[in-house]
């Protein structure tokens, strides 16, 4: 497997077969490993991290979770390649800093990934579509245990998996959901969201965009306690508050397509138009649009246009992606033109 | 110079910013100093938090210095001082060296200062071999209380060689 053919493929966590598909786009749990007597990579020096980097590897090697992964070291690919990693979440920005002595493990899916050399030495990740915490967490559990028969994880009985940062000492476990929550939006319900979220030992962020913006409603909600709860607390307690959100979500939705129809068909249709008629458009755009139209397509009020479709327009028009599919470098204003032509051919226009 | 917030009073604060690659300077009074210090601080990153919780942290000793912040970490050669800068520890060690501080900081973070979950299958064998120890430990006591020498000494060397044990595993950590 090559970088390139990830391009070619769908992303598992892109289809909308995941439970709650309509609100919940994706559920992604990481796990933070270091290994014994190896000093974090903030403090190693340069032999020290390729020593880390070599063992990580050849214990993932042995995993059979990886039989046909992609194993990659982050100097050897080119910027384009890197940013096209991070726009499918595959790696983190931090990742693409400092790149020498850095690793990525991706496996077949793109269920499964592993960065090496993060800010910890290993950073599992593993990321399904839908609203499926239970479910990501085993696959997780099930990888971590068996590489721990192979790489001897950093541990102490007092507090649990040692991580360079005290933030996820303990479990080393962060699990997050992007929701779209576009009724709550609306109806601005959401400041309040937020508020309730922050007293629970949760985090909300906007997914697109910068600080506190959330670009066409898609938010990621995570836990931020990792330290004196089991894994089965933590991943409980989200689920529940996360359970409760989209069925607040869904009862908004519902109460707006009854009060506010012709308003609400107006919107998606507008946007929809644009989608379809738009010569240049820029990424911003494109997901504040898309977002209407995904809104419309789960209250049926967009014929013909499938939540799968939408998630997959929302991945390929971002900067990295459109020029690996043109193979070429290009410029921020023709990128917004070649956007704008490859939005149109997937929603079947001229 | 005038403070160029509220433009009467007398600037004595002067402050640099940059936003979006581009510099600022602004000369300010006390007053809108102390405001524009409460608009900045929401844009604090992590490791201000961290840093935050931990000026909090570490308790003085007798004559008012604070010796913990200056103790380095053999392995990694870290300072507490070094991690309140950067918000990262530097190895597994430092967790055994800043113990103190960092059970403090942690319980302000997660609200508790110990794991309960996982662990790896290292760390379980571990935690059976010390309730092995702990018990017959407690057998130890019982005989030597009964004044039951020969059996006592059994197993004071069984104790010996589980110690051995668990130092040569603890040796690869």
């Amino acid at each position: 497997m090559k970088i390139n053919d990830l391009l070619n493929k769908k992303s598992e966590w892109l289809n909308r077969e995941g439970p709650k598909s309509n609100i919940a786009i994706s559920t992604r749990v990481r796990l933070a490993r270091n290994l014994k007597k190896h000093l974090y990579f903030n403090r190693a020096d340069r032999d020290q991290r390729e020593e880390t980097l070599n063992e990580v590897m050849q214990g993932i090697k042995k995993s059979k979770f990886f039989k046909n992964a992609l194993f990659l070291k982050i100097k050897d690919i080119s910027e384009l390649d890197r940013a096209f990693l991070i726009e499918r979440h595959l790696m983190s920005k931090e990742h693409a800093m400092d790149i020498d002595s850095k690793g990525l493990v991706i496996e077949e899916k793109e269920i499964l990934s592993v960065m090496i050399n993060e800010e910890d030495h290993i950073r599992f990740q593993v990321m399904q579509s839908g609203f499926n915490i239970m479910g990501t967490w085993s696959v997780i559990d099930g990888i971590d245990t068996e590489v721990g028969q192979y790489l001897p994880f950093d541990y102490s009985n007092i507090f649990g998996y040692l991580t360079s940062c005290p933030t996820n000492t303990g479990t080393g476990l962060r699990a997050s959901v992007m929701l779209h929550l576009s009724a709550l939006v609306m109806t601005e319900q959401i400041d309040k969201v937020f508020q309730a979220i922050s007293k629970l030992g949760l985090t909300m962020r906007g997914f697109y965009g910068e600080g506190t913006e959330a670009l066409g409603n898609f938010f990621q909600i995570s836990n931020q306690v990792a330290l004196g709860h089991s894994e089965m607390d933590i991943l409980d307690n989200l689920e529940r508050i996360i359970a409760k959100i989209i069925a607040r979500e869904e009862e908004t939705r519902n109460n707006l397509v009854a009060k506010r129809k012709r308003e609400i068909n107006d919107r998606i249709h507008r946007s929809f138009g644009t989608l379809k008629s738009a010569r240049i458009i820029t990424s911003s755009e494109t997901i504040k649009l898309l977002s209407d139209i995904r809104l419309g397509s789960d209250l049926g009020l967009l014929e013909g246009i499938e939540t799968d479709l939408i998630n997959e327009i929302l991945l390929v028009t971002q900067p990295a992606h459109l020029q690996k599919i043109n193979s070429k470098k290009i410029a921020p204003f023709e990128r917004d033109i070649k956007r704008a032509d490859l939005v149109r051919k997937k929603l079947g226009e001229e | 110079m005038k403070c160029d917030m509220c433009g009467n009073n007398q600037a004595s604060v002067h402050l640099t910013e940059v936003i979006n690659d581009k510099v600022t300077k602004l000369h300010l009074c006390e007053e809108c100093a102390k405001i524009k210090s409460e608009e900045m601080q929401s844009h604090f990153g992590l490791t201000d938090l961290l840093a935050g919780l931990m000026d909090l942290g570490p308790a003085m000793s007798e004559d008012g210095v604070d010796p913990s912040v200056t103790v380095q970490c053999p392995v990694c050669l870290m300072t507490y001082y070094d991690f309140q800068k950067n918000g990262k520890l530097g190895c597994g060690k430092c967790y055994d060296i800043f113990q103190r501080n960092l059970s403090e900081l942690l319980r302000k973070i997660h609200g508790a200062d110990r794991h309960v979950g996982k662990m790896p299958f290292a760390g379980k064998k571990i935690v059976e071999e010390q309730k092995d120890m702990q018990k017959i430990r407690s057998e130890l006591n019982e005989l030597i209380k009964k004044e039951e020498f020969e059996k006592a000494a059994i197993l004071r060397d069984r104790i010996k060689d589980l110690e051995k044990e668990m130092e040569n595993e603890a040796g690869a950590e």
